[in-house]
């Protein structure tokens, strides 16, 4: 047996015929696509034992709740469980209705796309600003100690990062408040005024963010062809024009790849950052999709509606990224699958 | 003629800006981290009153004395330093051969699989649904959920398997099948001794997640005993809960001593990831790398 398995693995037509001949007849009564599947994990079991655990961990976790989405059709509870609770009106479609038609809708809505757009609007660009001028240091080891400076804070956690952002801008304690009184200004509680809630929100993002992300751009930019630059020297073009004319082309498919990325998930906004940068005073303009699932479904245990709501969210961000990855296919041949 | 165009003055005034934008950045990113190291030295009063800048005044430890004596941060600091070891482990241990299997293009199921795990990156179940099963699993409050239900991340499997792909070559599998040398053994004496820097890669993005995250163990842990360091954070930093072991006299010093007790204690949370951050930052630049070779 031992000696048939080697064999087999040398010689892949051989070895079919050695597996009937030590009597596997029911493998030759298999339509051919099963039986090259049972050969192939005969041939490499170890391969299916290492895909085994992910899996297992990928079915049970991630796709055995795809089964417990029904309640957004139902009046989940606990006594019945997820198949014996009660179908809503509507057809099953009470909790979207529901949705649909609160008053909170429309300002989650807004909430949602604006966090996301202003992140997309600034976020996107200076990492992109960053690189070009990194990449203009011609000195090593100042390059070095300023890429190291500013990826730094892409490690701190969202709970020190806006631990920071409170202290800083507490009107009485924080260093916004004493800059404000140094210049005679009453200090303002920015982070209770919805006016502020999206700026404070982008502004730390970009301060945590811009230089992790500039990484790529730095990258890409390091695989343009010296000879460019020679060439380009040559003719007289200054560094400005450089950055013009030779960079910025060179960088156009990673640019445009990334801004697919992110405009497929413009309804994904931080929620993590965001809910810990909440207080009742903000709420109108800091509740977003996301905390509102969070809050209607664990905190207030409205199991059935949360799911629901978290299940609309999903399905707009799906439609977007396909819809988008459809359009970039056709304009630029560019697209994730 | 070459020389000639970098001694223009737009030249010059190029690189002058980009010594000012470069100079820019530094202070920006450094000072915050800076002003937050000097004010959890400094006299509570001293800070509350906007007079401590560029370096700290009236050196004071009292800060830091309240936070030692706190029980809850040093219960955090060891569960998340238990958590981060053990779930980084768990994480390699389901992520690396499964990205390896994915990376071999004999291995039939692939392309079915790898759209499966794909998948998942753009359509789940949702909070509420993965809450019920954790509960019914009996998971809920347990150290296991900060373990197992979340070890894989699909974003880490890919770029192993894009590693893989890319630097294993085909043709070293077949020379080791021909000397019968069998997938699992291959995969253990061949292809991870070949894949040092992309588990290094890995295992420092899985710990520092796990480190880092605070909602998860928020929603599905609620013993005091197992809950972990960022949980404890949240509550002194942004939810303004007072140290029990704080004693002072009137009520605008505690305010003032709560203050600098906030300073230091995003020091001490930060502290192993500031002095272990310069060392590896070029494996976490790699990953960046692979990971942008097929996103």
């Amino acid at each position: 047996m031992k000696t048939a398995h080697k064999t087999r693995e040398n010689h892949p037509t051989l070895g079919s015929h050695s597996a009937q001949a030590i009597g596997l007849s029911t493998l030759t009564a298999l339509p051919k696509t099963r039986r090259s599947l049972l050969d192939n994990i005969r041939r490499h079991w170890p391969l299916y034992l290492f895909v085994l655990p992910a899996v297992l961990v990928s079915f049970t976790f991630d796709y055995l709740p795809l089964y417990g989405l029904q309640i957004a059709f139902k009046n989940y509870n606990f006594a019945d469980g997820i198949v014996g609770s009660p179908w809503t009106s509507r057809n099953g479609f009470q909790h979207f209705y529901r949705f649909i038609h609160s008053m909170d809708f429309w300002p989650l809505i807004r909430n949602t796309l604006g966090i996301s757009a202003y992140t997309l609007a600034l976020g996107f660009p200076f990492p992109i600003f960053m690189a070009l001028i990194f990449n203009q240091i011609k000195r090593q080891r100042m390059k070095k100690m300023i890429q190291t400076v500013t990826y730094m804070p892409h490690f701190i956690s969202l709970v020190v990062l806006v631990g920071m952002v409170l202290l800083f801008l507490s009107p009485s304690s924080g260093m916004y408040g004493h800059i404000a009184r140094l210049f005679g200004k009453d200090p303002h509680n920015l982070m209770g005024d919805p006016k502020w809630f999206s700026t404070i929100y982008v502004i730390s993002h970009l301060w945590q963010n811009t230089g992790w992300n500039s990484i790529i751009y730095l990258a890409a930019l390091s695989g343009v062809d010296t000879c460019l630059y020679e060439a380009a020297k040559i003719d007289g073009a200054s560094r400005l024009r450089l950055i013009w004319h030779v960079d910025l082309p060179h960088l156009r498919p990673t640019v445009i790849m990334l801004l697919i990325l992110s405009s497929g998930r413009l309804m994904q906004v931080g929620y993590e950052k965001i809910y810990l940068m909440q207080n009742l005073l903000n709420m109108p303009t800091s509740e977003v999709i996301s905390t509102y699932v969070y809050t209607t479904g664990i905190l207030n245990r409205n199991f059935g509606y949360s799911t629901a709501i978290g299940l609309f969210n999903t399905v707009i961000n799906f439609i977007l990224l396909v819809t988008v990855n459809k359009i970039s296919k056709r304009v630029s041949q560019n697209s994730l699958w | 003629m070459v020389k000639s165009v970098q001694n223009t003055i737009g030249e010059r005034l190029f690189s002058l800006f980009i010594g000012c934008y470069v100079v820019f950045c530094f202070i920006v990113v450094a000072y915050p981290i800076y002003f937050i190291f000097i004010a959890s030295f400094s006299d509570p009063t001293a800070v509350a009153a906007g007079t401590v800048w560029f370096y700290p005044k009236g050196a004071n430890l009292e800060g830091y004395r309240t936070i030692l004596a706190y029980e809850r941060i040093w219960i955090g600091y060891r569960n998340t330093i238990f958590y981060t070891v053990f779930g980084t482990l768990i994480s390699l241990v389901v992520t690396l051969p499964a990205g390896y299997a994915l990376s071999r293009k004999d291995f039939m199921p692939r392309r079915l699989l790898i759209f499966l795990f794909t998948f998942t990156m753009f359509f789940s179940g949702g909070l509420i649904p993965t809450y019920i099963l954790i509960s019914k699993l009996n998971l809920y409050n347990k150290i296991w959920v900060m373990l197992i239900p979340f070890c894989l991340n699909v974003y880490n499997l890919i770029i192993v398997r894009s590693f893989f792909e890319s630097s294993i070559p085909v043709e070293l599998q077949e020379a080791a099948t021909i000397d019968g040398c069998g997938d699992g053994r291959f995969f253990f004496s061949v292809v991870l001794p070949l894949s040092k820097a992309i588990i290094a890669v890995i295992a420092l993005y899985y710990a520092v997640a796990t480190w880092n995250n605070y909602f998860r163990p928020m929603i599905y842990i609620k013993n005091n005993a197992i809950q972990v360091l960022q949980v404890f954070l949240r509550d002194i930093l942004i939810q303004n809960q007072m140290l029990e072991t704080m004693s002072a006299d009137s009520l605008n010093t505690v305010q003032n001593l709560a203050d600098v007790i906030k300073y230091g204690i995003i020091i001490i949370s930060a502290l192993p990831m500031i002095m272990v951050y310069p060392f590896v930052q070029r494996f976490f630049v790699k990953g960046v790398m692979i990971g942008a070779v097929k996103g």
